[in-house]
């Protein structure tokens, strides 16, 4: 009896051992901010509207040569739990060459081009005409794994960076700049909020051009999800990874922390049971009587 | 598309060369080739810029490192040549090459193709710049007018590279207008400059052609500057040529607005207008919409965008709305919605949409730009509107099947499974007392 006691305390421990050993593995099963852009050469180009953005992968740098006033655009894609910082560093034309401050702004948007709050970062900055550079920045809220249609939260799709000269003398408009841009994200699934959440699809938009119906046709939208004859993927921006799907994920919602918490709350529960049990019968630690029948 | 179109020509390649092996033997390995020549897409698919050059008399002035104008503008030229993207079709027009006189009304004509848009033969290409000098008038409206024709018109964005030293001497036509007169016609055209000059005026009027056409301008101040900009510039029209909206255009009324299908499209928007169209939505799934309007020319100070959903009878599903203040080339909203419940408006818009279950949801866009004085206001600003549907996510039943987590739970466990186990010890030890009593 005792000899089974320690062994389910072993187990029982062993099990506790794994389980902040278990708890990553499962967060590695699903789509992570991996840094599998860090390899990448860093993007030489940027879009010049939203349909044109260049797409950057995760972790991946950019760094453009622009000219002042231009207007860059990057896009680059999020999942739920991530929290992503944008960093952009300019070098400005040679001060010689310029006449007045300037300005320059990073301003983030989602998907659906909805302008997106920034939690942290200079967003813009103004160099006077003598300084060589100037870093802004912005930091996304968390993205959502849910929210309601109405509202304006951050979710899982695509993100644009618009880098914009907001005020610049018209003299200093067009002169060489050097622009660096890095994107950073920390965070997962785990944490996404709210929890159980799921949007079907991400936003990503359509790029490929759409094709009108003629007002009143009947079955207009006939096929609306195979519009322009451009195949899947081919006709989207960038989009996050889709998460690896299992002949279990049907059955439940899949491998997340709160089962090992559960299961390990379970096992606790368990020992402490038998050992409850145990305490009572042998209140001192000694058995009151040598049973040879209990001894295996 | 692009990565399709490589991905076929990949595989085609290897084929076409087993094919041309095994028949190496034969005489037909001459008709091999012009076979893989004939699936290869249409060269009016491949992406087009055309380089307008100003050879006025001006470009002699010796300002750039040294050298003249000129000099620099064909060497850079020469390198652009020679990183040329295989698959970009090419072309260079010229203008005031050819008249050296002082009469106005010939010098303003001056504006030739030097060499046609195509595939391009490097090495006479290269030669042909060799031979320009720096001769007559500035006629930039007529050249981009001219460059439009070379250009053709299709589906997909084609690109003028236009660099000059000067402003135009020959307006009217003003170059600008001309322009946006180009970017109003929806042909995708989109006009880079780049200046060799610093003064106000040509910068001011490089300035306006690059943003009617939603395009840049570099202010050249070295010759690698250049070099590297205009490759930039083929090299990102051979990325982007063929992301290019649908043309459509919205109406003043929901009932006879246009039914988009999952797409972008563009349009006009004048200063005040509302601008109508119509999206079916199935039960069960999500209206995607975005909206940008382009200032393509002086608005004042402060602007706003507003996109909103209603139903076919008026009423507001959801807005999309963002305003700015200051120098910006967009400003843009989107919306979202799905029928909240499947009970809540069965096929409410059906007569209107067509298919039975569908509900139209018309999207009206406005705006609240104002012209500066002296800003025309036709045609419209340029609108790109993104229409998706997509399956509706209904709101989540909460954490995993019940699940728990955190050391709270865990106590809370393990203090009820300690619980239970001295109960029930308690609840053994006082029948076995019973029972020895007895």
């Amino acid at each position: 009896m005792m000899r089974t006691a320690i062994r389910f305390t072993a187990g029982a421990l062993l099990a506790l051992g794994l389980l902040p050993a278990l708890a990553p593995a499962a967060s590695a099963a699903s789509p992570s901010p991996s840094p599998s852009g860090k390899g990448l050469a860093p993007a030489t180009t940027a879009g010049t509207s939203f349909l044109t953005a260049t797409t950057l992968a995760a972790g991946q740098e950019a760094s453009v040569a622009a000219s002042t006033g231009d207007y860059l655009y990057w896009a680059f894609p999020a999942s739920e739990g991530q929290t992503d910082t944008v960093q952009v560093t300019v070098t400005l034309p040679p001060a010689a060459e310029r006449h007045a401050p300037q300005t320059w702004t990073v301003e983030l948007f989602d998907g659906l081009r909805r302008r997106q709050s920034c939690t942290a970062g200079p967003q813009n900055a103004t160099a006077a005409p003598n300084t060589a550079s100037v870093s802004i920045g912005c930091t996304l809220r968390q993205i959502r794994s849910w929210a309601e249609p109405w509202s304006g939260d951050p979710l899982p799709g695509t993100y644009y960076v618009r880098l914009t000269t907001t005020d610049a003398d018209q003299q200093d408009l067009g002169l060489a700049a050097q622009v660096q841009l890095h994107v950073t994200a920390k965070g997962g699934p785990n944490d996404a909020q709210p929890e159980g959440g799921e949007l079907k699809a991400p936003l990503v938009p359509p790029v490929n051009a759409g094709s009108t119906a003629a007002p009143g046709a009947s079955g207009a939208s006939g096929a609306p999800t195979a519009a322009a004859g451009a195949g899947p993927g081919t006709g989207r921006a960038a989009a996050p990874v889709e998460p690896k799907t299992h002949w279990y994920s049907d059955l439940f919602s899949g491998w997340n922390t709160r089962w090992f918490w559960t299961l390990g709350g379970g096992a606790l529960a368990a020992l402490a049971g038998v050992g409850g049990y145990t305490l009572t019968r042998h209140p001192h630690g000694r058995r009151p009587t040598p049973h040879p029948g209990s001894h295996h | 598309m692009t990565t399709m179109r490589r991905r076929r020509l990949q595989v085609r390649r290897p084929l076409g060369l087993l094919a041309a092996l095994a028949i190496s033997a034969g005489a037909l390995l001459s008709g091999l080739p012009a076979h893989a020549d004939e699936t290869t897409p249409a060269s009016s698919d491949a992406p087009r810029v055309d380089l307008i050059l100003d050879v006025s008399g001006s470009m002699r002035t010796a300002d750039l490192d040294g050298k003249s104008r000129i000099s620099v503008a064909q060497q850079s030229i020469d390198e652009v040549i020679d990183a040329l993207p295989s698959e970009t079709d090419f072309g260079i027009r010229t203008l005031g090459a050819t008249y050296p006189g002082n009469d106005k009304s010939i010098g303003c004509k001056d504006t030739q193709q030097l060499f046609p848009i195509g595939k391009t033969n490097k090495v006479e290409a290269k030669t042909a710049v060799a031979t320009l000098r720096p001769t007559g008038w500035t006629p930039i409206g007529l050249a981009l007018r001219g460059a439009a024709q070379d250009l053709g018109t299709g589906q997909t964005t084609r690109r003028v590279v236009l660099i000059t030293d000067g402003e135009d001497d020959c307006a009217p036509p003003d170059p600008c207008d001309v322009a946006r007169e180009l970017a109003a016609q929806g042909t995708h055209l989109v006009v880079d400059t780049l200046g060799l000059a610093h003064d106000d005026k040509t910068r001011q009027q490089l300035l306006c052609i690059a943003n009617a056409t939603g395009g840049t301008y570099t202010d050249v101040r070295t010759q690698d500057q250049l070099t590297g900009k205009v490759n930039q510039l083929v090299k990102e029209s051979g990325d982007t040529y063929r992301i290019t909206p649908a043309k459509t255009s919205g109406t003043d009324k929901c009932e006879t607005a246009p039914v988009l299908n999952p797409g972008v499209y563009s349009d006009r928007e004048k200063f005040a207008e509302h601008r109508v169209y119509r999206v079916p939505v199935k039960p069960g799934q999500e209206l995607r919409a975005s909206v940008s309007v382009s200032m393509d020319r002086a608005v004042a100070r402060d602007y706003g965008v507003l996109l909103q959903a209603t139903d076919p009878t008026g009423q507001e599903l959801v807005r999309g709305t963002d305003a700015g203040s200051g120098r910006t080339d967009v400003a843009s909203t989107g919306v979202r919605w799905s029928a909240s419940g499947a009970s809540a408006t069965p096929a409410k818009g059906a007569g209107a949409a067509g298919a039975a279950g569908d509900q139209a949801v018309c999207l009206v866009v406005s705006n609240s730009f104002a012209p500066q004085p002296g800003v025309a206001a036709d045609p419209g600003l340029p609108l790109e509107l993104t229409v998706d549907v997509a399956a509706a996510s209904p709101a989540p039943d909460g954490p995993a099947a019940g699940l728990g987590r955190g050391w709270v739970l865990l106590l809370v466990l393990t203090g009820a499974g300690l619980l239970t186990g001295l109960v029930f010890g308690w609840v053994a030890r006082w029948r076995i007392a019973v029972w020895r009593e007895n």
